[in-house]
């Protein structure tokens, strides 16, 4: 699929950035700061959207999955006084919550958005009963540099130095990408999600295949999750993924079932977050602080209205596969 | 893909009838939904025992609250009310194969509708009441019919838009009731209070509203099963395909269905306007959206079966703040049950363990596309 406009429109909103940079470049690189944080959740729970797709499996839990690990993360780390102990929980909380979306859409066979909207309500009972005030974190996330990269203008300080799940992220969606297109296991995983049963006549154990990809995106989905309540925020609230996971199936289209054009459809929308949220500080618009509040989730329909139908999903997405 | 349609019952698994006789598939969509909320209260009385509370009394709390007085059993029908509607909105959806899970948005929106019709229109009584109810209806129906159209013409997959629109509402109207809507002199944010004229009343302990929720469920009971608009609502719910090959307008169908499954949702949120709230206020409606889906599973898609799983729901909801009060239990247990109910009846765990049922999963949403 040859399409010019995304690389059209990525060159137009570089060489804008670059402009800015020699305007103003403490903005720029703020705004662009803002952007890519914005972005990192999106990023890691599109990529949970692509694994589970291409694999035929609709994943519409997402949000209950990171909401999940975000608490469990937080209240981990709280607990045990440990960041690391506290990342290792929130994803290991997201591999069980994959696992148990596996179990439904995959072996039970279940209607698969059903299946992810009960673990929706689910995460949102469970984290609002067990949610409890007065809980801190033992440290802040220490940031990280990569040496001479983090020292380029404009890209250094936007791209190179950063946390460490921000950082994953990053590698996650290039690994990704070449083990979706460049082994065997991406391609196992493709022919499950597009012909089942072919994949099934030629020895691809596809219900396994399923099971096991759907579990281990729910260990990025725990990532995510961690991000949120270990790295951005340092703190947990009721309702903390705000819809993150239902934007994040929007930025799976756009960038149709692709890691790296889910990227560039993330990093846009973190961009548009970005300059939103800077416009309304600088009070270059006065517009109520409602109307931002709804800008992701308007931008999130304008992109799926103006994507979908252009973009083909996996075949047998959303099919559960009954042997003949 | 053998159902029969004059059914009124859309059961979440095939009838296999060399397994099962038809009579104990009928039973078994009475036990499941049944067995489902014993596990689940079961579960939630671990939770409370664990907070160091004795489950038995924290449950004789919450029920003779909301059951035993005449104030408990009239917020009980409060409750009810909006949760009969937005449980017969997803049912709608569910029928033609979409999944609302938008209630919530169209709720609050049709709320705000009804409450400016109520202070703003100057009608006589009862026809001011309808007047309201209208509005209410059409601006849910608006609302939920950008993730209709979409979903129609774009395939935009309404499980997003409406999540989406829930947010954009549930900012919009906080907007809308703190600035140009909003009471003069007021700390708070809402809308003047509504005129005497569009009151809904109440008789006794029994809230108008909740009657005519009742009887819009019974309607629907009758109208998805015995007319044409509701077989088209079910053709293009089982196979879009089929529906398309039989001469049926798939497209105008989902419109249709979202646009009726959104009316619902806001007629819900007028009768709370009307009928309790005597105005819009922004937090009054929290949450409600939620418990219309484990409402319209519980009930297996059926409307009529609407009616007591809202009363289950509502009589939980009503008891859940005495249950703070009286053992420090925290409120929120009550949406994990709610949460445990809908996993219990929508995964196969019920039917598989104790019924021994492994009939194959309807499917009743239909994806990404249509």
């Amino acid at each position: 699929m040859k399409r010019w406009w995304p690389w059209a429109l990525t060159a137009i909103l570089v060489a804008l950035c670059i402009v800015y940079y020699f305007i103003d470049a403490t903005k720029t690189v703020s705004v662009l700061q803002f952007s890519l944080r914005y972005a990192i959740p999106l990023i890691l729970a599109a990529m949970v959207g692509i694994i589970c797709e291409r694999s035929g499996v609709i994943n519409i839990g997402i949000e209950g999955q990171m909401l999940m690990s975000a608490f469990a993360g937080f209240f981990g780390a709280s607990i045990t006084g440990s960041l690391v102990l506290g990342a290792l929980i929130g994803v290991g909380t997201g591999m069980i919550m994959g696992a148990m979306l596996a179990v439904g859409a995959v072996t039970w066979k279940m209607d698969q958005i059903i299946a992810g909207t009960v673990i929706n309500i689910l995460a949102t009972g469970l984290t609002s009963f067990f949610y409890a005030q007065g809980h801190m974190l033992p440290a802040n996330m220490p940031t990280m540099e990569v040496p001479l990269l983090s020292s380029i203008p404009l890209v250094g300080p936007v791209f190179f130095i950063n946390g460490p799940f921000a950082f994953a992220a990053l590698i996650i969606v290039v690994v990704l990408q070449v083990m979706l297109f460049r082994t065997i296991w991406g391609l196992r995983t493709r022919s499950v999600g597009e012909k089942p049963s072919a994949a099934d006549t030629s020895g691809i154990n596809v219900q396994r295949t399923r099971f096991l990809n759907v579990t281990v995106a729910g260990a990025l989905a725990g990532l995510a999750g961690a991000y949120l309540s270990l790295e951005a925020a340092g703190t947990f609230e009721r309702g903390f993924t705000a819809g993150r996971g239902f934007t994040a199936l929007a930025i799976m289209i756009f960038g149709a079932w692709n890691p790296i054009g889910a990227l560039g459809a993330a990093l846009f929308f973190g961009l548009a977050e970005g300059v939103a949220s800077q416009l309304q500080a600088d009070e270059v618009v006065a517009i109520p602080q409602q109307f931002t509040n709804m800008l992701p989730y308007v931008l999130t329909i304008v992109l799926l209205a103006i994507v979908s139908g252009r973009v083909k999903p996996p075949a047998s997405v959303g099919k559960p596969y009954e042997k003949d | 893909m053998s159902t029969d349609l004059s059914q009124s019952d859309l059961g979440f698994s095939d009838p296999n009838p060399r397994r099962t006789t038809a009579l104990w598939t009928r039973w078994q969509a009475v036990l499941i939904p049944i067995v489902s909320v014993v596990l689940a209260l079961a579960v939630g009385g671990i939770l409370i025992w664990l907070q160091g509370v004795n489950p038995f009394t924290a449950y004789k709390v919450l029920f003779t609250s909301a059951l035993g007085t005449e104030a408990g059993l009239l917020r009980v029908m409060q409750k009810s009310t909006p949760l009969i509607l937005t449980g017969l909105a997803v049912v709608v959806g569910l029928r033609a194969g979409l999944f609302n899970i938008g209630a919530q948005g169209q709720l609050v929106v049709g709320a705000l509708g009804a409450a400016v019709a109520g202070y703003a229109l100057h009608l006589p009584p009862v026809i001011h009441v309808i007047a309201a109810i209208a509005i209410g209806m059409v601006c849910g129906a608006i609302w939920s019919s950008i993730a209709g159209v979409l979903r129609a013409y774009r395939s935009v997959s309404e499980v997003i838009t409406t999540i989406m629109l829930n947010a954009i509402a549930l900012s919009l109207v906080d907007y809308l009731a703190s600035k140009p809507l909003k009471e003069e002199g007021q700390p708070l944010s809402r809308t003047p209070e509504i005129l005497d004229s569009a009151r809904l009343p109440t008789f006794g302990v029994v809230p108008i509203g909740f009657v005519i929720a009742i009887l819009v469920a019974i309607f629907f009971g009758w109208f998805l099963v015995r007319t044409t608009s509701g077989f088209r609502f079910n053709t293009v719910g089982l196979n879009a395909n089929a529906a398309r090959y039989a001469g049926i307008g798939v497209r105008g169908t989902i419109v249709l269905a979202m646009a009726v499954s959104g009316a619902l949702a806001g007629m819900g949120g007028s009768i709370e306007s009307l009928g309790v709230v005597g105005r819009f206020e922004p937090a009054f409606n929290a949450g409600l959206g939620f418990d219309g889906i484990t409402i319209a599973l519980l009930a297996r898609a059926n409307p009529m079966a609407t009616i007591p799983a809202a009363i289950l729901v509502g009589t939980l909801r009503a008891g859940a703040n005495s249950l703070q009060f009286e053992t420090g239990i925290q409120p929120e247990v009550v949406d994990v049950i709610l949460a445990l109910t809908l996993l219990f009846v929508a995964a196969p765990i019920v039917s598989r363990m104790i019924f021994r049922n492994r009939t194959k999963q309807r499917q009743l949403t239909s994806g990404w596309g249509v």
